[in-house]
């Protein structure tokens, strides 16, 4: 399998303007963050509200500029890439939104949503753009009548089937999803999540499947990287990390997961105390030791060890080996 | 989990609510029946449009005073809740019956202190000074697991994280110890670390009290994790009731097996999910039929379409009932989970 993408030590400051913090270095929204993804294959990057995942994510689709690391494509750095070079870095990858209402226009036809990168990109010769979206829409599962609607005759599900076609137009080799299925209600996610497994099986993309849900990514994703506070906490293949997570955040957020089974043994799960520290203001070392439910049960010595110094690897935590 | 008491706290009797629009009259509830003991948790189950919302705001009484139309009767304690007045349900609305919202943000005033809008829920039924309001609420944000909860008896709805606030909430609704609360989403907008906490905040809360709870969810995992009964809504219709032991191992209608069959599951094999096909119905112009009739697999084994032209009624063994023409529809595969 080829590497398609490859992101080192990627990071991302925001300045606080405001507040205490204003001469500080703000807020470090991704911190670090290491990882690959293969042709055809799915990265699931998940984690709570403000653990940097879309920050990545726009990072990816340069829709940011990081503040230093490396993102490359086929080897090819692409973080310093030029405006006139960002075009035709696009056109190789695309993005789908979680809100599929907000990133149509609703004053345009859905049919021409689906043409603007066609068009944009002058791939396609003019008069072969409508046939071209037509069957964009029935690849997607739209009908050809559909072609002169506007986004608001469109239930959620369809709207975001739009934005899947609009990201395909292109025939992109990556594309980030970001919580594309969040909004919808579960049937319609069903219907969704099928039809990115079935364009990945026909076309070959690779995607990086951002998303909070944890059943999700376990279904969707070949590998998945858990984040927390702007790093990766755990990272490996899906199955190991679902099946045996090592990381002691991993293994509380999945113990978090309410089980849809009654009879399931809920003795042994694991609950965190506490609520998200500030990204303003993360705790030293170990940024998930605030919380952390190995801690009450480190000597003082290892405890230390925690606060003075960052843990790396695929597994960020000084204990995992010998903590459980 | 306390023993449910034989008569029931609440009962809806053929809930119907509608409102009109420009397009015709949107049929949101079309007939429920609920009934809930003392200390048990229902979950409302359904999708967006299901109706399980309006149920809840109709049981507040925050449809008085609208241009909704709402019909049949909600005995709460043997009162019918919809015979009432808006001023007469001031009485009961935050007394005897409470509800938490999804989005604890907009729910609170965003200019007065945390505390004092928990306090004034407690002055608004209980003859007390201003002082002992306080100490109620007080310690009200301490049972809820709010950490120095006299010093953030002044702090504002925006200094606390989304979970403080939904725990805030809970206070608020619980103050009063009300006989029945509506808990609509609450922790949909929530983290689920953060879930988790409130779930279980909630659980041990219904134990201490005694208090029903309907849990209303679109979160199958969620009803797994905290009901005791389960209602689930399809086109403003219970089109099944259960046990929770029992909806997960036997679901009967066609829609609570698509809907078990769409989730992917954290145990899961990972194996191809399978939506149910289709929309909901427009509550505009509901079908004549059975309204999950156009998306159900099994319309082929009624005789005669009856599906498409006969409304099922909620039918079968008295715990375990579904509207369905099929007496036990055949599961298309063996949901074990």
């Amino acid at each position: 399998m080829t590497q398609l993408l490859e992101v080192t030590d990627l990071t991302k400051h925001f300045p606080v303007r405001s507040g205490a913090f204003r001469s500080g270095v703000g807020v470090k929204a991704v911190d670090r963050v290491s990882f690959s993804v293969d042709a055809g294959q799915t990265l699931g990057l998940v984690g709570e509200s403000g653990c940097g995942k879309s920050t990545t994510g726009r990072m990816l689709m340069r829709l940011l500029q990081p503040t230093s690391g490396s993102i490359r494509l086929d080897g090819r750095e692409i973080s310093e890439l030029r405006r006139s070079d960002l075009q035709e870095y696009r056109r190789q990858v695309q993005m789908v939104f979680q809100n599929p209402s907000s990133s149509l226009n609703p004053r345009q036809s859905v049919g021409s949503a689906i043409a603007a990168p066609l068009l944009a990109q002058r791939i396609t010769p003019r008069g072969g753009v409508k046939a071209a979206v037509r069957d964009l829409m029935d690849r997607v599962g739209l009908r050809p009548d559909h072609y002169n609607r506007f986004p608001h005759e469109f239930s959620g599900g369809q709207k975001q089937r739009v934005g899947i076609a609009r990201a395909l137009a292109l025939n992109p080799r990556l594309i980030i999803c970001d919580e594309p299925v969040s909004a919808l209600d579960v049937s319609v996610q069903a219907q969704v999540i099928n039809l990115l497994e079935d364009i990945q099986r026909d076309t070959g993309v690779a995607y990086v499947f951002i998303a909070h849900d944890l059943s999700v990514v376990k279904h969707f994703a070949h590998r998945v990287a858990v984040m927390y506070l702007g790093r990766i906490m755990e990272h490996g293949e899906t199955r190991e990390v679902f099946d045996t997570p090592r990381h002691p955040y991993t293994q509380a957020l999945l113990s978090a997961v309410p089980k849809a089974d009654p009879a399931a043994d809920r003795s042994g799960r694991i609950r965190l105390t506490g609520d998200l520290p500030s990204p303003t203001d993360p705790p030293s070392g170990c940024v998930f030791r605030s919380r952390c439910q190995l801690r009450p049960r480190l000597d003082p010595e290892r405890a230390a060890l925690c606060a003075d110094s960052v843990p790396g690897g695929t597994i960020a935590c000084h204990h995992h080996t010998t903590g459980m | 989990m306390t023993t449910p008491h034989a008569a029931p706290l609440l009962d809806i009797r053929d809930l119907r609510v509608s409102f009109p629009t420009d397009d015709g009259l949107v049929h949101a509830v079309n007939g429920m029946d609920l009934r809930l003991s003392r200390g048990e948790t229902v979950g409302i189950v359904g999708e967006s449009g299901s109706g399980k919302t309006v149920t809840s705001q109709a049981l507040m009484g925050l449809l008085k005073d609208t241009s909704a139309v709402v019909t049949g009767q909600i005995l709460l304690d043997g009162q019918d809740l919809n015979a009432l007045t808006e001023a007469q349900m001031r009485a009961y609305r935050g007394k005897k019956i409470a509800m938490i919202f999804q989005d604890p943000l907009s729910a609170m005033h965003p200019f007065y202190p945390v505390g004092v809008q928990i306090a004034e829920a407690y002055r608004v039924h209980n003859t007390v000074t201003r002082k002992a309001a306080a100490a109620a609420a007080v310690d009200m944000l301490g049972r809820v697991g709010i950490p120095d909860p006299r010093r953030r008896y002044d702090a504002y709805p925006h200094e606390f994280s989304g979970g403080m606030r939904q725990r805030a909430m809970i206070a608020m609704a619980l103050v009063c110890e009300p006989e029945l609360l509506i808990a609509d989403e609450p922790t949909t907008a929530l983290d689920v670390t953060v879930q988790a906490q409130i779930l279980d905040l909630l659980s041990e809360l219904q134990a201490e009290t005694g208090t029903a709870v309907i849990m209303v969810t679109h979160d199958l995992g969620v009803v797994a994790e905290v009901c005791h009964q389960v209602v689930v809504m399809y086109g403003g219709l219970c089109v099944e009731r259960a046990t929770v032991a029992d909806l997960f191992k036997e679901p009967r209608h066609p829609y609570t097996q698509g809907l078990l069959d769409s989730m992917p599951s954290l145990t899961g094999t990972g194996e191809r999910l399978r939506p149910i096909p289709g929309f909901p119905p427009s509550l505009l112009a509901l079908p004549e039929g059975c309204l999950f009739a156009d998306r159900c697999p099994h319309t082929g084994l009624v005789p005669d379409g009856a599906c498409h032209t006969r409304r099922p009624e909620l039918a079968g063994p008295g715990t375990h009932p579904s509207r369905c023409h099929l007496t036990r529809p055949q599961p298309a595969r063996e949901v074990a989970r």
